[in-house]
């Protein structure tokens, strides 16, 4: 990774910022109801792409099991909207529970009858999760492909889980929330619908600090160690389980709150949440866009999923082709995704393929140390 | 006891699906530590060969030997994914050794590719397709030494080539015209049926077994000895053990690590063709029939621990055997008076998708006693 950092003039990140603002509040009144609503997802998504970026740009660990921790965020305010919305429903619970006979509200239904439980609740259970299950891995050194392969046969067992409890979450059938009234409106009205981008809108951007908060100074610094080293952050003194832990779970907030969004702007959580392909696909989204590049993640996610609706309207059988072949094309090829081939020496090496700048003459053995040195 | 040579039967058989679909993938990532993602669909493509064998074995001229036709797509299905996964490791693996997160995406770029192939070209082309794939790589190394060391090798390797695809396009629309079935893209799932004197049960000690699940566990059987006596006995199996234990020493020996390399991820994917027979045989085939197996592979080989055959073959053996264990419930019958709280708990666990959870859920458990699996390699490395 290029250590080499852009510096813009002040006041075009401020004209930048001015105008990126600009547009997401005009943003309802330029796209159609439709392209507004897939942008919106789209938007949720890069927020979860944003902590697959913590943990695998930053830290070298390649989850597989993200599906987890956005299903669970996704369930939990679906829950919470089932329940307020089921008054006029027999035993004042959600409908789907009179298919199965069930007639008494699941006690860990119970504290999602609370908005502010709920609030919370989005958030916080996918991170001890991941924690859990982070930290179980992580304390027996378990690390490189073994995680990756754990964390997708975890992703397993959630989704085997919730695929056959129907009579505790609808089972494989989910949870659909666009009926489901907040605050006295429709979940799935046009009105609630906007206004949920914004809050998505607001995030994402949120997140975008939050996470460049975290990657710098020495909290950054020791995850950067652990990706590239990590025995020699062990023996410096460092805990590496316990920074491995932490940033796994703020991965896992990060997806819940991401699931969340999803979930009030596509109408349902289901299991098909959890499915393998969605989580690695989550990967390709921050490998195309850069890895260790968050600006990199939010782009990418939004970017492929623009993509990949486009392509299935137009042509449903390619999108697949693409997809594989992006996933080829980016390890092999553009190991450093598009935003990491654009600050590093990409741009400069294209132009000089083709005559348009010339190379400049250094010393040849000065060249060669200084990227040595920027490997290490 | 019929009870439980019953539970033992049905644990092996479902163990042996796991070991043969495993083996493979034992094979590729224990010794040359690459995650092959696009293992299950080469498994798929094993279990298409099967399908197109039966197919073709319906034809007049080959009808009289229709019954041995599973025995054919064997070593059809064989080759089939064998080629499919060394041209795989020429054009892209060969680029990410070393870093098997890159070939774990890679790889599952390549089993997407796969699927969608499956879905969306005609049997009778991907068939095509795949025999100018053997003529086009084999061809070539099948000449004399003399023209291979020639400067002019390139010209004939070209040639070979275009020799091979035009076999290919031949027999491809030769096959579609004779074989309807196999003229047209589908997406639907396709049926294999088992030869005559498969189908049906044979009785042992009173219980009756049916022979689809005995023949998956002679086929299984005998992959595991032959690649056991392969790699212990056989000059190739040398190398391929010397390459894992230390390559650049087995390099300046002189041996060829690219060949090696090749042969290994050649045999592996191979190893997947076979066990696609195997599943062709126990339903029907669809572009997303390795899809359900990949992960339980990767179990079977984290628990057995890496590069060991032995670990492989008891981790699927005690992986299938708690399924049937857990997903029939069969605790419950072995021991009918148990307390309330423990019977209920069971009968939750008891159907196939719960009994998957709680064996995954066992995994990671025994994973946090035994980290690197039943047998782990021997080291004194920090890493690995």
């Amino acid at each position: 990774m290029s250590l080499r950092k852009f510096k813009f003039d002040k006041r075009i990140v401020l004209s930048f910022w001015i105008i990126l603002i600009a547009l997401i509040i005009a943003a309802p009144t330029l796209l159609p109801v439709f392209r507004l609503n897939l942008l919106g997802r789209y938007l949720s998504l890069s927020i979860v792409a944003l902590g697959v970026d913590l943990i695998w740009g930053y830290t070298g660990l390649l989850s597989l099991g993200q599906g987890i921790f956005f299903a669970l965020g996704g369930y939990c305010a679906a829950m919470y909207l089932q329940i307020t919305s089921s008054s006029e429903f027999p035993n004042n619970i959600p409908e789907f529970f009179a298919l199965y006979g069930v007639e008494k509200l699941p006690f860990f239904w119970e504290p999602f009858k609370s908005p502010i439980f709920t609030f919370f609740a989005i958030w916080i259970i996918p991170a001890l999760v991941a924690g859990l299950i982070g930290f179980l891995v992580f304390r027996n050194r378990i690390k490189g492909v073994y995680f990756s392969i754990l964390t997708q046969a975890s992703l397993l067992v959630f989704f085997n889980f919730f695929n056959g409890q129907q009579k505790l979450i609808n089972g494989t059938n989910g949870l659909k929330t666009d009926v489901t009234q907040l605050f006295g409106q429709m979940v799935g009205s046009e009105s609630m619908q906007r206004i949920f981008f914004w809050i998505t809108a607001i995030l994402v951007i949120a997140a975008w600090f939050f996470a460049k908060w975290v990657v710098r100074g020495r909290f950054g610094n020791i995850l950067i160690g652990i990706r590239d080293d990590e025995p020699r952050v062990r023996f410096t003194g460092y805990n590496p389980v316990i920074f491995k832990t932490i940033v796994f779970s703020i991965a896992g907030a990060l997806a819940g709150i991401s699931g969340a969004l999803y979930t009030v702007q596509s109408g349902i959580v289901s299991p098909q949440f959890m499915t393998v392909p969605f989580s690695i696909e989550m990967v390709i989204w921050v490998a195309v866009g850069g890895r260790g590049t968050l600006l990199g993640a939010i782009l990418g996610a939004v970017f492929i999923n623009y993509a990949k609706s486009l392509v299935s309207e137009a042509l449903p059988a390619s999108w697949m082709f693409i997809q594989g072949g992006l996933f080829i094309l980016v390890v092999t090829a553009l190991p450093e995704g598009v935003l990491g081939w654009i600050q590093g020496d990409g741009p400069r090496n294209l132009l000089q393929r083709f005559g348009l700048k010339r190379t400049i003459e250094t010393y040849p053995s000065l060249e060669v140390n200084n990227k040595e040195g920027n490997n290490e | 006891m019929e009870l439980l040579l019953d539970s033992l039967f049905n644990g092996v058989a479902i163990g042996s699906v796991l070991l043969v679909a495993a083996l493979g993938l034992a094979i590729v990532f224990g010794l040359m530590g690459v995650i092959n993602l696009a293992h299950g669909e080469l498994m798929m493509l094993g279990a298409y060969t099967t399908y197109v064998t039966q197919l073709i074995f319906k034809l007049p001229i080959l009808k009289p030997f229709y019954n041995s036709y599973i025995i054919v797509s064997i070593f059809l299905a064989f080759i089939v994914s064998g080629v499919v996964g060394i041209l795989l490791e020429k054009t892209i693996i060969r680029k990410l050794y070393g870093s098997p997160l890159e070939t774990l995406l890679a790889t599952w770029g390549v089993s997407l590719i796969l699927q969608q192939f499956v879905r969306s070209v005609p049997l009778a082309y991907g068939t095509g397709l795949v025999i100018s794939l053997i003529i086009g790589l084999f061809l070539p190394t099948t000449f004399p030494l003399k023209i291979k060391e020639s400067i002019n090798f390139k010209y004939f390797k070209f040639s070979s080539w275009i020799l091979a695809a035009l076999t290919g396009v031949l027999t491809g629309s030769v096959i579609s015209s004779t074989v309807s079935k196999l003229s047209r893209a589908s997406a639907r799932n396709v049926d294999v049926t088992a030869p005559s004197w498969m189908r049906g049960q044979v009785e042992i000690l009173g219980t009756a077994f049916p022979k689809t699940r005995l023949m998956i566990i002679v086929i299984t059987l005998i992959s595991v000895i032959a690649i056991t006596l392969f790699l212990n006995q056989s000059a190739w199996g040398m190398r391929i053990r010397a390459v894992t234990q230390n390559r650049q020493m087995s390099d300046c020996l002189g041996i060829s690590t690219e060949k090696v390399d090749i042969i290994t991820f050649g045999i592996g994917s191979g190893l997947a063709g076979v066990a696609g027979v195997a599943v062709s045989l126990l339903g029907s085939v669809g572009p997303n029939v390795g899809g359900n197996y990949i992960v339980g592979c990767f179990m079977v080989v984290v628990l057995g621990g890496v590069g060991n055959l032995l670990g492989t073959v008891l981790a699927s053996f005690g992986i299938g055997i708690m399924t049937d264990l857990i997903g029939a419930g069969r605790l419950l019958s072995i021991w009918p008076d148990m307390p309330l709280p423990l019977s209920n708990t069971i009968n939750f666990f008891a159907t196939t998708s719960m009994a998957r959870v709680m064996i995954f859920a066992l995994i990671v458990i025994f994973l946090q006693f035994k980290p690197t699996g039943l047998f782990p390699q021997k080291g004194r490395m920090v890493e690995n």
